[in-house]
This record gives C-alpha cells, sequence and structure tokens, in this order.
C-alpha cells in the first residue's frame, strides 16, 4: 500500500474553525491516524463540489444484499480517477435499537467492523432513525452483512418503496409522559414486519413512527405514513400542593427551560390559564387551587410542560392513530390525519397490526407507483378511505370541519328509488 | 450463503438501558432542567439519573464514536443514548460524577478548536440541526447538508448552550425538495432548491430510463414522450416543457439522463414557522419566506444572515412559550416581513395546488411599511 494522498482543500479547511464540532477536522483527524485514503478522497471530492456548487455522486446504482431488497444504497463517484478510494460509496442502512440507546460494547464492535469494510464515517442517525455506514464497495455487502447478524445481532434497515425502519421517541425509558410503552411497540413491529422491510412490495415507501405523547418528538405526524401517538382519555392528574409551588415561584415553570432570561415572575393566568387553546382551566385565587374541566381538554399537553410537577396525563391511557404524513413533491407537504381517535395499545398490538395489514392491502392492490398513502387517500377521499376500506365509523375527530360544498357523490343506494329513471314518464309530467 | 441469519431485526433495546433507566422504567414523575444541556429526572421511587446532552455533527467517523463510548465508559458504565436531533446523551446517577462528566465534555476539542460534545439543546434553545447528506453523499442534492449546518451552528452557537429564547426553535435542513426529514414542520429551515429544468441527454436517455415512468412522474405534466436524431440514428427520449417546470427533480429521481443539478440555479430556500408538537396549537407546516439564496460555501454568509436574523428578531418580538409560527400568525405575516426586513417577492405567492387557501379574503390586514399608497393608475 502506497503513501496516502492528501488534497488541497482550501474551502473544506474554512470549516474547521468555529465552535460547533467540525466534521471536517474529524474526517481529517480519522484519515491521518488510520492512513485512510478514502477519507481524504471523501475531503478532495467535496472540495470540488465546494468549487463547482454540485454534488459530484452518481445517479442511482443498485446494490445490495443477497436476499434483501432494501437495506443498501449504491453510490459512485463521477471524479474516480482522482479520487479512486471513494469510487464506490455505498451506504448501509443498520437498525438502530428503539429509542437509540446503546452501549459502548456494541458501539465498538460496530465501529471495528466500519474500520475494517468500510470508510470509518457513519451517521449517528439518518432521518429515519437508522445508524448509517457511509462508504463501501460492492464486494464487501455480504461480509458486512455477515458480521453484523452473526457478531452483532444487527440487521440491515429499510430503504426503497418498503417498510423504512420504524422509529419512536424515547417513551417510558425517561420520560414520565409516555401514555404508551413507545419501545415495545416499535421493537414489536419491526420484528413482525421484517419481510416488509427487507422485501419491497409497496408503491412506494411506508413509514411507521411512534411517540408517547402529543409533544411528538419523533416527528410522527409530520412524516410518517402511519403515526401513532400516545394519548390519555380520562382527567389530568393533578397535585394541587404542587401547583400551589409554582404559583409561589419555588418551582421553576417549564422545568427551568427559560432560565437564561428574566420573564418576571410566573403567572398562572397568563402563561396557563390563558394559553389553553380550550380554555378549559380556572385558577382560584381565593382557594388557591387548579381547576381543570377535563371535558373540554384537547390534550395539547401545554398545562403539563409547564408544570411538570404538578400536572400529569391521565391513567386511562392508549394511543390516536393517524395517517398519510410525508413531505412535499407530487401532491404538496400532508400531516397525518386523524383516523383512530383511541385504541388500547397492549402487547403484542394485535389490533395495530391488523390495522396496518388492512392497509397495506388496499394500497398495494390501489396506490399508483411512488404514491404515499396519504395521496392515495386524497385520490379516493377520505371518507371512503375510514368507511368503505377500513370499514370505520365517520365521526367529527376526523376533520377540522366539515364540507362547505354540497357536492356530495351520493352512492345510488342511498337515493330512493335508485338512478334508474324513464324519460317518457318524465317527459308526460313535462312536455319538452 | 450456509448458516446465513437474515431477517433478526434490531438488538433488543432493553440490553441497552443503564439499570436506573431499567428499574425505573415507565415509572418516571417529573423532570427538571438544572442548567442548559443538563436534565435531572425524578422516578416514582424517588431514584434520580441526569442526563447530559450534546451536539454532535451527525455527520461523524468511528474515532469520534469511540471517543463517544470512552466517555460513556469512564462515566456511565458504557451506557449512552442519541436523541431524534442527534444528539448525544449520557446519563449519571450522582451529582458529583455530573461535575466531572461536565468539565470533562468542555475540555474535549477538536484540532481546529471546535468542541466536540457542546452541551445544550434543551428547553428555550436552538437544538441540534437535523439534515440531510448533501453533497457529502447524495446524488440529487442541491445544495450541502452538513458544511450548511456548521455554518449555521457556528454563528447561532450561543442559542444552543443557553435558553435565551421565547421557546424552542426546531431547525432543520434538507439538501433538496425530497425533504428527507420533518423540514417542512419546523420553526426555521433550509432547503435546497433547484432552478434550472432538467438536462435531457438523448442519446442516453432510452437507455437508462422507463420513459413512462418518467413521464408520470412529472406532477406538472411537463414531460411527454420525443423522438431525436443522434448522429444519423434515431432515438426515444423526451422534452420538457419548460414553462410548466417547478425543478421539483422528480424526473432526475426516475432518470438519471434528466440531471438538474447546476452550480449556477441552484441554492437555498428559507422556509419558516412550522412545528411537529400539538402543544398549543396544532402542528403546522413551514412557509417559505425566502424563496433564493444561492450556494455560498464554504461559510453561506447570506444564509447564516437571514437565518440570525429571523431567530433574533423573533426572539425579541415573541412571547414566553410561543414558538416561532405563533409568534407570525398573532402578529401577521405582513408584520413578519416588516419586522425582519426580509423583501417580500411575487415568489411567495403560492401558485401551485391549493394555493386558494393561502390567499387574503378579508381586509383583515395590517398597514405595514411594505403598503404604499395607490392614487393612480396608468393605462
Amino acid at each position: 500500500m502506497g503513501e496516502v494522498k492528501k488534497h488541497d482543500t482550501p474551502l473544506m479547511d474554512e470549516l474547521k474553525s468555529g465552535p460547533w464540532p467540525s466534521f471536517v477536522d474529524d474526517i481529517y483527524s480519522y484519515a491521518e491516524k488510520h492512513k485512510k485514503q478514502a477519507g481524504f478522497d471523501i475531503m478532495g471530492q467535496m472540495e470540488l463540489s465546494y468549487k463547482n456548487k454540485e454534488t459530484h455522486w452518481k445517479h442511482g446504482g443498485i446494490v445490495g444484499v443477497f436476499g434483501y431488497g432494501g437495506g443498501v444504497i449504491g453510490r459512485y463517484s463521477d471524479q474516480q480517477e482522482k479520487f479512486p478510494a471513494i469510487w464506490a460509496f455505498h451506504t448501509v442502512r443498520v437498525n438502530q435499537p428503539a429509542a437509540k440507546w446503546y452501549h459502548s460494547s456494541a458501539l465498538r464492535k460496530l465501529c471495528d467492523l466500519w474500520d475494517h469494510r468500510g470508510s470509518g464515517i457513519m451517521n449517528l442517525h439518518g432521518s429515519t432513525g437508522d445508524i448509517i455506514l457511509l462508504g463501501t464497495v460492492t464486494e464487501q455487502l455480504e461480509y458486512i452483512f455477515y458480521d453484523l447478524t452473526h457478531q452483532l445481532n444487527m440487521d440491515l434497515g429499510g430503504s426503497g418503496s418498503n417498510l423504512r425502519t420504524p422509529e419512536c421517541c424515547m417513551g417510558m425509558s425517561r420520560c414520565e409522559w409516555s401514555c404508551i410503552d413507545t419501545q415495545d411497540m416499535i421493537h414489536e413491529f419491526t420484528n413482525q414486519f421484517q419481510d416488509e422491510l427487507h422485501r419491497p412490495a409497496f408503491p412506494y415507501k411506508f413509514k411507521i413512527k411512534i411517540s408517547g405523547c402529543p409533544n411528538d418528538c419523533v416527528a410522527a405526524i409530520a412524516r410518517s405514513d402511519f403515526s401513532i401517538i400516545g394519548t390519555w382519555r380520562d382527567d389530568i392528574r393533578i397535585d394541587q400542593e404542587a401547583v400551589r409551588a409554582y404559583v409561589g415561584g419555588e418551582l421553576k415553570p417549564n422545568a427551568g427551560a427559560h432560565s437564561d432570561r428574566d420573564w418576571g415572575p410566573f403567572d398562572i393566568k397568563k402563561e396557563v390559564i390563558d394559553l389553553c387553546p380550550t380554555k378549559c382551566m380556572h385558577w382560584d385565587e381565593g382557594q388557591k387551587k387548579l381547576y381543570i374541566n377535563n371535558a373540554e381538554c384537547n390534550r395539547c399537553m401545554h398545562c403539563i410542560n409547564v408544570m411538570p410537577e404538578a400536572l400529569r396525563p391521565g391513567l386511562d391511557t392508549g394511543a390516536t392513530i393517524l395517517m398519510g404524513a410525508k413531505a412535499p413533491i407530487l401532491e404538496g407537504a400532508q400531516l397525518s390525519t386523524v383516523i383512530i381517535p383511541f385504541i388500547k395499545t397492549e402487547p403484542p398490538y394485535d389490533n395495530i397490526k391488523n390495522l396496518i395489514y388492512k392497509v397495506w392491502d388496499y394500497w398495494m392492490e390501489n396506490g399508483k407507483n411512488r404514491e404515499r398513502l396519504g395521496e392515495t387517500i386524497q385520490r379516493i377521499g377520505l371518507n371512503r378511505f375510514i368507511v368503505d376500506v377500513l370499514g370505520l365509523k365517520p365521526l367529527p375527530q376526523h376533520v377540522r370541519e366539515p364540507r362547505s360544498n354540497p357536492y356530495i357523490f351520493w352512492k345510488e343506494e342511498e337515493v330512493e328509488g335508485g338512478w334508474t329513471r324513464d324519460v317518457a314518464e318524465f317527459r308526460k309530467r313535462h312536455p319538452a | 450463503m450456509e448458516n446465513r441469519i437474515t431477517d433478526i431485526g434490531p438488538p433488543h433495546y432493553w440490553q441497552f438501558l443503564p439499570p436506573v433507566i431499567q428499574r425505573n422504567y415507565g415509572k418516571w414523575k417529573s423532570h427538571e432542567i438544572i442548567q442548559p444541556g443538563v436534565i435531572k429526572y425524578k422516578a416514582e421511587s424517588g431514584e434520580v439519573v441526569y442526563a447530559v446532552r450534546c451536539g454532535t455533527p451527525r455527520l461523524e467517523t468511528t474515532d469520534y464514536v469511540r471517543e463517544i463510548c470512552e466517555i460513556a465508559d469512564k462515566y456511565c458504565d458504557g451506557y449512552v443514548r442519541w436523541t431524534t436531533r442527534n444528539n448525544v446523551e449520557f446519563h449519571v446517577t450522582d451529582e458529583e460524577k455530573l461535575r466531572a462528566l461536565l468539565e470533562d465534555l468542555k475540555s474535549r476539542k477538536h484540532p481546529g478548536g471546535s468542541y466536540k460534545y457542546p452541551v445544550g439543546g434543551t428547553g428555550a434553545s436552538v437544538t441540534n440541526i437535523v439534515h440531510t447528506q448533501g453533497w457529502i453523499h447524495c446524488h440529487t442534492p442541491a445544495i450541502d447538508a452538513s458544511g450548511v449546518v456548521k455554518a449555521i451552528m457556528d454563528e447561532i452557537f450561543d442559542y444552543f448552550g443557553s435558553h435565551k429564547l421565547p421557546a424552542q426553535v426546531r431547525m432543520a435542513l434538507a439538501c433538496c425538495l425530497n425533504m428527507c426529514g420533518a423540514v417542512h414542520c419546523s420553526d426555521i429551515a433550509v432547503v435546497g432548491i433547484h432552478r434550472k429544468p432538467p438536462l435531457v441527454e438523448d442519446e442516453r436517455l432510452e437507455k437508462v430510463c422507463e420513459i413512462p415512468l418518467v413521464i408520470a412522474s412529472c406532477p406538472l405534466g411537463a414531460i411527454k414522450p420525443a423522438t431525436a436524431e443522434v448522429g444519423g440514428e434515431k432515438k426515444k427520449t423526451v422534452r420538457v416543457n419548460v414553462d410548466r417546470c417547478m425543478f421539483c427533480g422528480n424526473c432526475y429521481t426516475m432518470c438519471p439522463a434528466m440531471p438538474i443539478s447546476d452550480g449556477q440555479g441552484d441554492g437555498i430556500a428559507i422556509v419558516v414557522g412550522g412545528k411537529v408538537s400539538n402543544r398549543i396549537s396544532p402542528p403546522k407546516f413551514s412557509k417559505v419566506v425566502i424563496p433564493y439564496i444561492p450556494n455560498e460555501p464554504p461559510r453561506w454568509p447570506t444564509t447564516v444572515k437571514w437565518i440570525k436574523k429571523i431567530l433574533e428578531t423573533y426572539s425579541k418580538h415573541a412571547n414566553k412559550y410561543e414558538r416561532v409560527g405563533d409568534w407570525i400568525e398573532r402578529i401577521g405575516w405582513e408584520r413578519f416581513f416588516e419586522l425582519t426586513e426580509i423583501p417580500f417577492t411575487w415568489h411567495l405567492i403560492d401558485d401551485y395546488r391549493l394555493a386558494y387557501d393561502t390567499y387574503r379574503t378579508s381586509v383583515h390586514f395590517k398597514f405595514t411599511s411594505h403598503v404604499e399608497t395607490v392614487t393612480e393608475i396608468e393605462y
């Protein structure tokens, strides 16, 4: 092996300064220490991109491991002569453990694997949640997969028109607000749907994300076709003593989230009561007592966020299921739409699994190529999707407001006498 | 292929939970941010755990991760966690270890002087910018990702490690309109855009593309089949009605013979006012406020300048707990443009599907500096 070749990268070097962690410094330190040409070549190619203001990766490239239809994304440089060490620079998506907890023993094995069989460059994590290993060649893929499954007990994630790696918030592992066991659900679903994850059969990608409460830290409502958000049906639990401690200034509002600015003393009326979207709360100054009309609460979490020591979600917990979120392209961006306002979540979550299978069956049959579930729902109409496809009852919870146009697609069976009429009979009453 | 193991799924999360987390799983009672970046969790059992949150560049090497392992071994029995926004979190159960850990993290720097593990990202702060791959690894980007994020975070670094803002500000970057990640629902986001129609490589197209798929991929029906003569040979290809092209790049995704990237044409759009949380107001999309800023590597000064301006204008004018989008809705978009001094151009009036929903159909508006009295109209 010859001497490693460092390219001149004045533009990339500019990104070494400043307080935020520098990926350029990191990659250079790594390349120098391990004598890795890929590290120098990737910086060299990126320098060229910084000069030309264009990417230098070729379009696509189908690669993968035997028997899987996803999990690896092929990538080839269009500057292979200048940067031979990155002529191929494939991505491997590795399915992360739920909520991204690790032990260093597992991470170190992964690092060793990636030093040995790849560029040593990775992402923790990709946007879908996977561990992303950046930069290897086709010949290494089977070995990487073998090492992952045999030594690390890890498996690939999803890519292409298949189920993408399911993801969740930290849930019950550290959050007092999680109404459902997000990690258990994600682990269960990921294992249940291994086939859909690895062998694409869908019109396009399908994402499942789970958040434990309406704060939605994993952004399920914005980016998953199937969003599960933990919620409760009963009353917010109140510790009146702690409420008084917030009012009295002994406890810091919003768990101390505003500590570096003087916002004045905590004002429960201004900061909680008046900001409640449904105005369902009342602070009785005389009694020093907080009242909540729970029937009117829409579970926005604001009061709970402001006074975490005093207020907690109720105990009759479950989830709201929403469907159809996606980023723009084609029909524009969509947020997930409420489909099931409340569902109980008990392991092994057969009710939710059955719902997912039902949705897939329909979407695989009726979805157009590259049409996300949300677009299919729009095309056929939310009402038909809820009633005809899923067999659910239409509810006011499904809409923000009912339609303002009366152009209703009545079905023939709904109209007395049907649609077949006799013109001659009509003309008897109405001569032309 | 013998004894090949497949479809085992991810490792079970339980083995990676620190003992204190295992003991109190589902039994947490409350939390408090004792300083920016440090959250103290209390369990019903009375046990306590401190989570220390650090920013990371997301794009990192195994050595950087090994150093995280070393820190985790030294202070946390090897356990460590990542957040959805690419921060890393260390957990300790006693204050002495907490202080030592914080000191240690502060001392770790890259050769160029940047912090390796800056502490922050909690409460009313800017937390780590979620981003995509950009020029380091993607084949469709209009802009870089990691470099733009580094340039922005350097400039607003102070807002990462402090609680000075009216509420949390969630920032994101997508290097093209595919928007991997929840960019479209962020308080402030950067999106890479193309501005030139795709090139059509007549010679290569029929060999590498499925023409019906390419035609179907265009949301505006701007692509039609065609035949072109190349070197005396008839080739099946396509033509683009450029007047209809909105530069989404979907055709390039389907067909490598229609490259769309261009050093002069590509650049950055800034979108603001989106959110994901249901807190107070419903989740909402971000809106375009700056339609185009040229690519300015390596430090993207114009992008950085505007983001800082938006952030600081918001910080100055918003109420406590008010997210960027909620603030703008309260004061009105016309006031937002006045306060931030962002020029309002025709590009900001929607002309895509459902655009009508965004037009003003009332006379409830404010007379901001944009309004000039019209006295005469020439014919």
